[in-house]
């Protein structure tokens, strides 16, 4: 008897709020993560392992959120995006500068990242803001939603902090879009957009234009940013077909990559797999991304479809947005290769994002059954 | 009914949702479709360009690391130099078996057990493809026989450098530093700055002293070169190059022999001095005894010299000028005269009786003045020649040492004096404040009747006290110390002297400072506490005599130096300046465990001021130690 009960029991306590199909997608990609890790330190076990620490507190976080029911998490929207932004506005006032960046709050115990935090936050608030005004949305919520996206992605943008910026942009514009913003709108935002550049452009100091004409043109900068496109490109495009084979990558090893752990890590990989590995890389990517769009499009709530929705699409411009610096054909700005680049931040992040996912797709079920 | 319409509008809403949802599906595919595409490109369209971009003829960004700047004393005396030399050195990852290596290797050029401990050293603080050295300094001779078997070795080349060079050895140490390898806490460090593209190439950085301070200067601006490059990395031609810029020269305030005279005046004490122009904040001289040879940190110290260096009990790699902290004595006397002249509470002619102590009002316990029986009759003036204790003790108690602390603090007690070295210590100024939150305890009026004296809670560094003697001697106008005069831009030869600006003004009635100045040109004249030192000046010799005690006396008990083991024994103390009455120079000197401040160190002072004033060599050994010798090896 007792037995017998005691595998349901453990079923409902650990793994029926988690989602087997994405639980293994997730765990192939970081695995995959892991072996390049190993060549892109040049074989240095100690990093690996302080990855693989990372990696289940990460996962530890996945479990925790996943098993916290959906109207548990809609309630931390408000307190989280307050306090987020009172950190933001912490760090702008009193924040600590490091790599000519204001990015850190140092609270005496620990030094915190808050813009980390908004990743999550900002849909998040968005979502539920939403679903608050689910029966009654007129344009004046899809403006007071776009204000609570911009705040925050201003303070970010000043630190400055592009990379991070880009991404909640990004995933504060997802909810926007599926919250069904309508397409004239779209179309009028994106006219004046395109129609003030030249003005903007004119308005620039010389100084300032300079720089973004070194974003589109690496070379001009050699020893500094444009080094990374430059070596990253070469890494890549010499990888060809197949790949140089694991640990064989020149431009890896003869230290010619920079921030190979980190940033370009797919530098590493694509030199030493090739374009098929690529692919296979793509098809990972790809298959969580669907996988994220079966679970959004069966989401029982307003807020849950537009939580799933924004998840999903954060994930993918994650993706894109390094694969395509690292390629070369978008401007080098500080953002890692989802849950293969070194680093717990981004790693804790982002599973949290997907506990939520799970939590999404099995409460319901509970629901409904 | 109501319901109905409800279910049909969420229907119509996951609809349009949906829509939107396969709309973004669509749009994630176009996008992956379009890196896919980039991929194709780059790997199979441009394969060929860069995969010989990679692999044949790799482009590559070679740094030309920039020379360090000179380091000069202010007569153009060369503190520290480069000097071209060749050096071998191994790349791991490419010599296979690294003991059998070094083994072949030292049958050819000289490698001691040293090197290879530095060698495992540095390879475990590497990164795998960094060429590391196993020998510097290479003679011709043993370049010549390595060229010749060069190729049984691969990854072990010779290479011609800039080795950085230190020729004062000890006598400069605690001032210029040292430039070690670059480890990772610099990398950090280099990475936050921003400044890790300039660095590119360069294996050295300034990691304590002037080398430290001023690293921006001296690193100079790294060049660039795109060199073709084969695939055994051998560069094949040059496509561009943009030159290094050198680092900058830096012309100290320091005069050298001045220094190498205040070294040898120390004889076998320990201790410090620095002397300083009070009427522009330059640092002449900077002395901490003992020092260290700074050219052994260079390219990674080896670990006998390290532990020799870390466990002696003379401490010689603690900066004692600029870190080491004790308390001032008697030398704080001068300061809390014109502390009373000015509170009022003591004129000129105001004259105490002393009879050898000090007791607080409605207590019995006694402070001792130093001479037993007392002074007699004492005024300020006499207060400060023969360093009557009673009379401060009076005058601390009057003064409070709220007025205390905020008088003093005006000379810089209690604060960095900002000198451009890193690393400077704030001694300690002590105030009712302060006491409450360090002790949790309140105020005493014992502590006040202590502090007047320079004991107690008190703590300067030789750096502190020769700046207030600075602003004394330069009737309270104060400029900040400075150990750099000039930075000679590379490329041209001279470079202005920035004017120095005083920075604040102590509030003095010229006629206290006066008196007091004349008091202290009494000190060093028959019948004050260093007249044996001052005998026979032919200029205007101020001074103060101090004590700083290392054990604490009982009551009652007797200070008998003889008793006390040497390490003990109080450390002597004396500030002086001259001539008195235009300063040219203002110093403080601290002997360790030296005694009298009178006896000891007022003669180093004295040799000192006899150089930089008169020009006048002191003979080859003072009489002061006999064991002088040992220091010249």
């Amino acid at each position: 008897m007792i037995k017998q009960s005691l595998w349901p029991r453990l079923r409902k306590r650990f793994i029926l709020h988690l989602d087997p199909v994405l639980l293994a997608a997730l765990g192939l990609l970081i695995l995959t993560g892991l072996v390049v890790l190993y060549s892109a330190t040049d074989g240095n076990w100690s990093r690996v392992l302080a990855q693989v620490v990372n990696i289940l507190v990460a996962f530890a976080c996945l479990w925790l959120v996943a098993n916290i029911p959906l109207h548990y998490l809609m309630r931390t929207a408000l307190p989280m995006y307050v306090f987020g932004m009172l950190l933001l506005i912490g760090v702008a006032l009193f924040g600590e500068v490091s790599h000519g960046a204001r990015r850190w709050l140092n609270l005496g115990v620990a030094t915190i990242q808050p813009s980390e935090l908004m990743k999550i936050a900002v849909p998040l608030m968005m979502a539920w803001y939403f679903e608050k005004h689910e029966a009654t949305l007129t344009l004046k919520n899809y403006f007071v939603a776009a204000l609570l996206l911009l705040l925050p992605v201003a303070l970010i943008a000043r630190q400055p902090d592009l990379g991070t910026a880009v991404l909640i942009s990004a995933s504060g514009f997802y909810v926007l879009f599926l919250a069904g913003l309508s397409w004239r709108v779209m179309g009028v935002l994106l006219a004046a957009a395109l129609g003030s550049a030249p003005v903007l452009w004119s308005m620039l100091h010389d100084y300032q234009r300079h720089r973004i004409m070194m974003l589109l043109d690496p070379t001009q900068d050699a020893l500094g940013k444009g080094y990374h496109t430059i070596q990253g490109m070469i890494a890549v495009g010499s990888g060809g077909v197949l790949g140089k084979g694991y640990l064989s990558g020149t431009q890896t090893h003869l230290d010619f990559l920079p921030e190979r752990t980190t940033d370009f890590i797919f530098a590493v990989y694509s030199e030493e797999f090739g374009l098929l590995g690529n692919l296979i890389l793509l098809g990972m990517y790809l298959f969580i991304i669907g996988r994220g769009f079966i679970i959004t499009a069966n989401a029982s709530t307003y807020f849950t479809r537009l939580m799933a929705g924004s998840i999903t699409l954060t994930f993918f411009t994650y993706a894109f947005v390094n694969m395509g610096m690292v390629s070369g054909i978008l401007p080098v700005v500080g953002v890692p290769l989802p849950l293969v680049s070194y680093g717990g931040t981004s790693m804790v992040t982002l599973l949290l994002g997907f506990g939520m996912l799970m939590s999404i797709h099995t409460h319901k079920k509970l629901v409904q059954t | 009914m109501k319901r109905r319409v409800e279910l049909k509008n969420t229907q119509r809403e996951i609809y349009y949702f949906r829509l939107r949802l396969v709309l973004s599906l669509g749009f994630v595919l176009v996008m992956l479709f379009t890196l896919l595409a980039r991929f194709v490109y780059l790997q199979v369209v441009k394969h060929g360009h860069y995969q010989t971009m990679a692999e044949n003829n790799r482009i590559s960004v070679v740094p030309i690391v920039p020379n360090r700047g000179l380091i000069l004393d202010r007569n153009g005396v060369v503190l520290a130099h480069n000097y071209s030399g060749y050096t071998l050195e191994i790349t791991p990852s490419k010599a296979g078996d690294l003991e059998a290596t070094i083994d072949r290797l030292a049958q050819l050029v000289e490698i001691q057990p040293k090197h290879r401990k530095r060698f495992r050293k540095l390879l475990a603080e590497s990164h795998n493809f960094e060429t590391l050295p196993i020998r510097n300094r290479l003679s011709d001779e043993e370049v010549a026989r390595f060229a010749a078997q060069s190729y049984r070795f691969t990854g072990v080349e010779i290479k011609a450098r800039l080795f950085r060079e230190y020729p004062y050895n000890e006598q400069t140490s605690h001032l210029i530093g040292y430039i070690g390898r670059i480890n990772e806490s610099d990398i950090q460090q280099l990475d936050e700055n921003e400044t890790a593209a300039n660095y590119r190439g360069s294996d050295y950085i300034g990691k304590t002293g002037i080398e430290q301070s001023y690293e921006s200067e001296l690193h100079g601006t790294t060049g660039i070169e795109q060199v073709e490059v084969d695939t055994g990395g051998r560069g094949v031609r040059v496509l561009s190059r943009t030159p290094p810029k050198s680092g900058n020269n830096l012309v100290l305030t320091l005069d050298a022999r001045l220094q190498e005279i205040a070294e040898q005046a120390f004889g076998n004490y320990r201790g410090a001095l620095v002397a300083i122009d009070p009427s522009n904040g330059e640092v002449l001289a900077f002395v901490s005894r003992p020092g260290y040879d700074p050219n052994l940190f260079i390219d990674g110290i080896d670990e006998d010299s390290w532990n020799e260096l870390n466990n002696s009990p003379d401490v010689p790699l603690n900066n004692r000028a600029l870190r080491g902290q004790y308390p001032l004595g008697s030398t704080i006397k001068p300061f809390m005269a014109l502390a009373g002249l000015y509170y009022n509470k003591r004129s000129p002619s105001h004259t105490i009786s002393d009879p050898g102590y000090y007791t607080l009002p409605g207590s019995s316990h006694q402070y001792r003045d130093w001479k037993k029986g007392g002074h007699g009759s004492v005024d300020l003036f006499k207060s400060i020649v023969v360093s009557c204790d009673t009379y401060y003790y009076g005058l601390a108690t009057e003064l409070g040492i709220d007025n205390m602390f905020n008088f003093l603090s005006q000379f810089g007690f209690g604060k960095k004096t900002g000198i451009d070295l890193e690393g400077e210590v704030a001694g300690l100024l002590p105030s009712q404040e302060w006491k409450q939150k360090r002790y949790k305890e309140k105020w005493y009026g014992g502590d006040t009747v202590s502090a007047g004296i320079g004991q107690g809670y008190n703590l300067v560094t030789p750096m502190q006290l020769a700046f207030a003697t600075a602003v004394l001697a330069n009737d309270g106008v104060g400029y900040r110390p400075h150990l750099v005069r000039q930075v000679q831009h590379s490329g041209s030869n001279e470079a202005p002297v920035p004017e120095a600006k005083p920075e604040f003004t102590v509030a003095l009635n010229p006629e206290h400072l006066a008196l007091v100045k004349r008091a202290m040109v009494a000190v060093t004249q028959p019948g004050g506490t260093a007249a044996q030192a001052g005998a026979g000046a032919p200029y205007a010799f101020a001074g103060k005599t101090g004590t700083a005690q290392v054990v604490a006396m009982k009551q009652g008990e007797k200070y008998d130096a003889s008793l006390l083991s040497e390490r003990n024994r109080d450390h002597a103390w004396f500030i002086a300046f001259a001539p008195a009455d235009k300063p040219k120079i203002a110093l403080a000197v601290l002997a360790e465990n030296g005694g009298h401040g009178g006896s000891t160190a007022a003669p180093i002072a004295r040799k000192v001021l006899d150089y930089y004033l008169l020009g006048k060599v002191p003979k080859p050994l003072p009489t002061v130690n006999a064991a002088e010798e040992t220091e010249d090896d």
